[in-house]
């Protein structure tokens, strides 16, 4: 079949093939983007004893559809004073990096669509274009909300995603690798899931983790919304189909950081016990475990007030990893290492 | 001491934990949503919620004209005409309750020397058109015909009270 089609199509073999995966990686992306928001509204409904949405369709399963055909119907409204380009792309270049970036997540050992010994490098530079997005949307609103929430988001996505880098520098000593097939494969071992870098490297697991929430703008981190300050921060004036491409792109890179978690700290696709296989299933239940971290995170705590939040970045986590480097470099220096 | 202790109680995620245990402890509480449609919330017989003109048994209104409820209303909401009828008394050839200016104080049934004017159990109704919530005599008359029974019953059981 394979065989067939690529002397079919000759030379435009390669695009059609490459196409199509990537249309077989975005179009579950969406679903279970579509799913998040139903479960995040379930989740946190529970923790408020409340029982979340359950009209449209049976336990709400519909909820998602009915929210993007109304998102979908609504007029796109541009603001008389906006920048109508910038106006325009600010979504685009959000969604875009969140949706790039999947190109080099291990799904598991086969399955990756471009398997780069950079990965990730490419990682931090697609997530911190992200923020591109953000200023661009507050910056064309020409809205004073929506550029406070801009340059809160900016200054927050900067300071953290050193922290955050200094994090990934402890996971890439360990593993000895950029790549992060080989970042899952340097934690396989005999003990199950005392063989992931989350126990030598627990405190920047914390760090990494929390400086993902912070980076993804999700409560408590989520000042650049704020919509109890500023109303709803940098998309204060998107509607419709403008304003669901940053929905999109928000939970794009939740469910992207729950991967990457997963790859980094928690093991990827291996099992956590040594007498069961490993298998793409186990990556699934981590990062469903993350994201419920998340929404479980939004259900519980306030909202930080901005210097709180730049003296966290600034003078607890920056620190904290700093010193792992060095104790993570030194710790391998010794016949202590055991990962 | 309790510096330090405080310290790393921070430092090591304590507070937070804590928090995290009773949100996840309410996840698996018993729900209190009431379904709107299917459950409703009971309701007091005091409750106050659409209006309706009352009738003695005799089938006579029971309006008098009297205009203590117009006065009284802090809204503005009641307009009334006062004309005498063939056999000699008084009674209104006009009674309307702007139900969107209404702000449901009770004011208007309090001052009632006659219980005419009654609020009732019912707040499921919604007007479709600009104008559908101005209520007139007909149609105050018409809720009090058709609620009757349960205006009754309140207001025995309000009697012991008053």
């Amino acid at each position: 079949m394979m065989e067939w089609l690529q002397t079919l199509l000759g030379p435009a073999w390669l695009p059609v093939w490459t196409t199509l995966k990537i249309v077989l990686i975005i179009a579950p992306l969406m679903g279970a983007v579509a799913y998040l928001t139903l479960a995040e509204r379930k989740v946190i409904g529970w923790m408020q004893i409340r029982i979340g949405p359950n009209r449209v369709g049976y336990f709400g399963l519909l909820q998602p559809l009915a929210d993007g055909l109304k998102l979908f119907m609504k007029e796109i409204i541009v603001p008389s004073g906006a920048n109508k380009f910038l106006f325009i792309l600010a979504p685009i270049m959000t969604l875009m990096p969140a949706l790039a970036a999947w190109a080099v997540i291990p799904f598991n050992a086969e399955l990756v669509l471009s398997d780069v010994n950079a990965g990730l490098l490419y990682i931090l530079a697609m997530t911190s274009l992200g923020v591109y997005g953000v200023i661009i949307a507050g910056w064309a609103s020409n809205s004073k909300y929506a550029f406070l929430g801009c340059l809160r988001s900016a200054a927050q996505i900067v300071s953290y995603e050193i922290a955050m880098g200094f994090a990934l520098v402890c996971v890439l000593m360990a593993a000895q690798s950029l790549n992060l097939g080989d970042i899952v494969r340097g934690q396989h071992g005999n003990y199950g899931m005392l063989n992931w870098y989350i126990i030598p490297l627990f405190p920047v697991f914390l760090v990494y983790l929390i400086s993902g929430v912070a980076e993804t703008n999700r409560a408590p981190f989520d000042v650049a919304e704020g919509e109890s300050e500023i109303v709803a921060g940098f998309h204060v004036e998107y509607s419709g189909m403008a304003f669901a491409l940053f929905f999109l792109g928000e939970y794009a890179n939740m469910i992207l950081v729950g991967f990457l978690t997963s790859i980094m700290f928690l093991g990827g696709w291996l099992s956590p016990v040594p007498f069961l296989p490993d298998s793409i299933l186990w990556m699934f239940a981590k990062v469903a475990f993350v994201l419920f971290l998340f929404l479980w995170f939004r259900a519980t705590f306030p909202r930080y007030r901005y210097d709180q939040l730049m003296r966290l970045g600034w003078k607890i986590f920056i620190p904290i990893s700093l010193i792992w480097v060095v104790v993570v470099g030194a710790w391998m220096q010794t016949s202590y290492w055991l990962w | 001491m309790n510096t330090i202790k405080d310290f790393f109680k921070t430092f090591l995620l304590f507070e937070l934990l804590k928090g995290m245990a009773l949100t996840g402890r309410y996840m698996f509480a018993r729900k209190i949503t009431v379904q709107f449609p299917e459950e409703k919330t009971p309701q007091s017989f005091r409750f106050r919620g659409l209006h309706a003109q009352r009738r003695y048994e005799s089938g006579e209104e029971r309006c008098i004209g009297c205009k203590l409820c117009e006065a009284v209303c802090p809204a503005l909401a009641i307009k009334i005409a006062v004309a005498e009828r063939e056999d000699g008394t008084r009674r209104t050839t006009q009674y309307d309750i702007d139900l969107t200016k209404c702000i449901f104080c009770g004011f208007c049934e309090e001052s009632c020397p006659v219980d005419a004017i009654v609020e009732t159990r019912v707040f499921e109704y919604h007007g479709e058109n600009r104008g559908d919530l101005y209520y007139t005599k007909p149609m105050l008359l018409a809720v009090g015909d058709k609620h009757e029974a349960q205006i009754a019953r309140d207001r025995a059981a309000d009697s012991k009270y008053r």
